[in-house]
């Protein structure tokens, strides 16, 4: 691991308002596992996109192999052995699984060789998936299967990971990193991203912290502390977050038998879910995404409308009403995917505000929206919540993923609801800004509201639950108190796991 | 080599640009194709935007710059509210016969009442109802089967062509015509005409059409359901979860449509064209798509391209008639229009950048 396979120099790269990297410089060597540190928005998600020839830097140069390496576009950086796991999925919903990775190969192979040949990588690296699957059906963790499939398909010299574990379970993480590990054995350098610092320590050699774009610091992860890494990302201390006394309140949502049929395809259907929200509770929901955490989420959203009997909030069956006066009541979600779903991508900030916020807010007079209040609103949620962004005129493609997750948190939280239903509440989010999300979420349950958190960190879970349930199948286990549940417990709870082996590596 | 990059916000400028650029390709691409054809280009061109507007005979060009406008805008508007969310009606040319054969059978019926109050008004309902039911039919089937309003909608334009033909030729024949196919003239009645000056081509649809783009504007501008259309279009799974019932914005883009176009069927037969005849509509809903995405489904902008391409029909039957160029050749020239217009349209959401080709 001492051979130089990569070098970066100076790159620097601007975006109207916000310089992404300046200057940045490091070296990857043979085999070596690279971690890219920084806040949200730091400019980690711009350098990778510089590498695979995404995004041009304004000037700065890259070798591999000691040749100069300037990759025009993504194809280029592909046949020059660069692979990439992107932070937001690049994949054709319509299409299936076999026919999504066939798009992204130079000449791919008649689908059904395709297809053996992504069972054999499937198995070997022990990611469970099967090639006819329609992408739009899958789970996130299973979609991010396909991306890492598809790279590992390429044989490539440096492979890049944005963010790749953000939506996997620990028993996952730990496949993935089995994977990662044979094939840094192989030689092959990996370059990763991520916002749990304690993957990072246990997993790579080397770590180069990046802060508003620029080169701060660089460390041995290993011999490096989370909290010491975290504080080096911020340049200042990481605050933990705390919550007051628990309060004992009435039930507001009552959750009875609840059958729900998944609107897509393949997704996983409800099958008799109780579950009872009292205000000030926080009740975390674990599981391996592709559960029903999505339709679990519909389902008190209103976007999947169930069968009378079934869901009460305030005494009040609410089973048959839409979103829009879901919220009205106080029932506000924010869903996992946050492109395309919990917000439009092409719309600016001040027009995802009023995608959710208008009833509660009060956007709109005799159906006339008030683009002024809007504003206001998205200007609150950016300040609350240290949206890094130069405004709420911007479109919401063009935030990093960490900020435009902490938008869509605050833009529910904000609206202060009496019920909130969070799917992945932190996904992709920095240390001190998750910590910062998960204090906003144990402040409202203080103030008297219900929160669910779906997560699948379990340690963000046992950090800010007052009660546990695993989603299984569809299925809900009786919740339990969080306090003194041990890890077995807890895997005992989550049952799905348990058919699944850590990949078997020779 | 030349590479796309994506832009991280669709550019301003070439928003606006765009639609002029177009414009100057079609001019050079005309100028080519009528030099091809052994025309002087320049006269052609010339013929084409500048005789109708500034011409010896302007007074009367521009009359009918309107009469040729107003149907285009009208129907285009309301294509355009269906066109941003994603549905397509494709079939507003039997919308906008149906609107015409609704309200011309009030008219016919109330024959030869004199109460213009009560029989303009009556056939506005009758035509604008028309265009909705006809609409309403790929809608409803979209809604309850899930078929595709595109078939649906464009399959309609058939079958009120026929039913135009039977009227034309049977119940609304005129039994004062001596056998000449075709109703009474109702640009010639005073309850039921939709002039309001004839020789300066103001007729109720001009102001109907000049009031939609108002109030369309308003729609997009501030209305939520304006967002909640433009949301549909753009993300699908945002607006389920902001809680757009995509059932009843289908059911409302296609209606409003429908309407438009009856209305502005309705205002044609009853005015310019006069009679409900076998040849009555000329096309408009068909060429009012174009002039929705030239005016890029935005309210001023449909205005605008409505203008522009009443003026290539009217200024198009100039040059064929003084210069003798193929009626083809200026239908090639205005499809150019929509194809520059896609063409350049590109550079609105991307730039173009000159790259080396990929060193490595
Ligand atoms: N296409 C773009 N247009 C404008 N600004 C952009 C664009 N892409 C990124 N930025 C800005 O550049 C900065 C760096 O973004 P980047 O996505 O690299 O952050 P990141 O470190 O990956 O953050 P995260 O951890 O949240 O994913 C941010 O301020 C972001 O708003
Ligand atoms: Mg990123």
């Amino acid at each position: 691991m001492t051979d130089t396979l990569m070098t970066l120099d100076g790159l620097t790269k601007a975006y109207p308002g916000v310089v992404a990297n300046s200057d940045v410089s490091f070296e990857i060597g043979k085999g070596e596992v690279h971690a890219l540190l920084g806040e949200n928005g730091a400019g980690k998600s711009t350098l990778v996109k510089t590498i695979y020839g995404l995004v041009k830097p304004d000037s700065g140069t890259m070798t591999l192999e000691d040749t100069p390496f300037a990759p025009a576009e993504p194809r280029a950086a592909r046949a020059a052995g660069i692979a990439m796991v992107f932070q937001h999925f690049s994949l054709f919903e319509a299409l299936d699984v076999a026919e999504n990775v066939a798009l992204g190969m130079e000449n791919p192979p008649p689908l059904r060789d395709l297809a053996q040949r992504i069972k054999e990588v499937s198995e070997t690296y022990g990611l469970p998936l099967d090639p006819s699957r329609i992408v739009g059906d899958l789970s996130a963790g299973e979609r991010q299967r396909v991306e890492i499939i598809r790279c590992l398909l390429q044989d490539p010299k440096v492979l890049i990971m944005d963010e790749p574990t953000s939506v996997l379970t620990p028993q996952e993480v730990e496949i993935l990193f089995e994977t990662l590990r044979k094939l840094k054995a192989e030689g092959t350098a990996i370059l990763y991203i991520s916002h749990k610092l304690e993957e990072i320590r246990s997993l790579c050699d080397n770590a180069t912290i990046l802060r508003l774009g620029q080169v701060v610091a660089t460390c041995d992860p290993r011999q490096t502390s989370a909290r010491e890494m975290a504080e080096l990302m911020v340049g200042g201390t990481l605050h933990v977050p705390e919550r007051e006394a628990k309060v004992d309140g009435d039930v507001l949502m009552q959750i009875n038998g609840l059958n729900a049929k998944s609107p897509a395809e393949f997704g996983t259907s409800l099958k008799d879910i109780t579950l009872e929200i009292r205000a000030g509770d926080v009740i975390g929901i674990g599981g391996v995404a592709g559960n029903g955490q999505d339709e679990l989420l519909g389902a008190l959203s209103g976007e999947i409308t169930t069968a009378a009997g079934q869901i009460f909030f305030g005494g009040r069956d609410i089973g048959h009403l839409p979103p829009d006066a879901r919220r009205t009541l106080g029932i506000c979600a924010a869903p996992e995917e946050r492109m395309g779903h919990a917000a439009a991508p092409d719309m600016s900030l001040t027009e995802n505000a009023a995608l959710t916020a208008r009833k509660r807010k009060g956007l709109t007079k005799n159906g006339f929206l008030n683009w002024g209040k809007a504003r206001g609103f998205a200007e609150e949620v950016i300040e609350r919540f240290d949206v890094r962004t130069p405004g709420p005129g911007n479109a919401a493609r063009s935030l990093s993923g960490g900020n435009l997750q902490k938008f869509v948190i605050g833009r529910e939280i904000l609206q202060d609801p009496q019920v909130l239903v969070v799917n992945q509440p932190t996904w992709g989010v920095d240390a001190s800004a998750a910590a910062a999300i998960r204090q906003a979420l144990l402040d409202l349950a203080a103030k008297g509201a219900a929160v669910i958190v779906i997560s699948q960190d379990l340690d963000e879970l046992m950090e800010i639950s007052d009660s546990f349930a695993a989603l299984n199948e569809g299925r809900l286990s009786k919740p339990r108190p969080a306090r003194g549940l041990t890890v077995e417990e807890i895997g005992l709870m989550l049952g799905g796991a348990h058919d699944m082996e850590v990949a078997h590596v020779d | 080599m030349i590479a796309l990059e994506k832009r991280p916000q669709p550019s301003a400028f070439w928003s606006y640009a765009a639609p002029l650029v177009a414009v100057i390709l079609t001019m050079i691409f005309g100028a080519a194709l009528f030099a091809a054809l052994g025309k002087p280009p320049l006269e052609a061109l010339s013929k084409i935007f500048w005789e109708p507007l500034f011409g010896e005979f302007s007074f009367f060009y521009l009359p009918q710059l309107l009469v040729k406008g107003a149907p285009l805008v009208a129907i285009a508007l309301g294509l355009s509210l269906g066109f941003k969310a994603g549905i397509w009606n494709i079939g507003a040319e039997g919308q906008y016969i149906i609107g015409a054969i609704c309200g011309a059978a009030v008219a016919l019926a109330m024959y030869p009442s004199e109460a213009r109050w009560l029989v303009f008004p009556a056939m506005l309902i009758a035509g604008a109802f028309g265009g909705f039911a006809w609409a309403m039919i790929p809608g409803i089937l979209r809604v309850k089967f899930g078929t595709n309003e595109i078939l649906v909608s464009l399959m309609l334009v058939y079958v009120a062509e026929q039913l135009l033909a039977s009227m034309a030729l049977g119940a609304m024949k005129n039994p004062e015509g001596m056998g000449f196919p075709g109703s009474r003239n109702m640009s010639q009645m005073d309850a039921a005409t939709s002039w309001i000056s004839q020789s300066n081509g103001m007729h109720w649809g001009v102001v109907i059409a000049l009031i939609a783009v108002i109030f369309a504007y308003i729609l997009f501008a501030r209305h939520i359901l304006g967002f909640q259309i433009k949301l549909a279009g753009q993300a699908p799974r945002a607006a389920a979860f902001s809680g757009v019932n995509p059932a009843r914005l289908i059911l409302f883009c296609l209606g409003t449509s429908g309407a438009l176009a009856g209305i502005a069927g309705l205002t044609e037969v009853s005015g310019p064209a006069g009679i409900v005849s076998i040849d009555f509509n000329v096309g408009y809903g068909f060429t009012a798509i174009i002039v929705a995405f030239l005016g890029r489904l935005h309210p001023v902008g449909i205005l605008l391209a409505g203008g522009l391409m009443a003026l290539t029909y009217i200024g198009g039957d100039i040059a064929q008639s003084s210069l003798g160029l193929p009626g083809a050749a200026i239908q090639v020239f205005q499809g150019f229009l929509l194809f520059a217009l896609l063409a350049v349209d590109v550079l609105t959401n991307y730039r173009v950048r000159l790259v080396q080709r990929g060193a490595a």
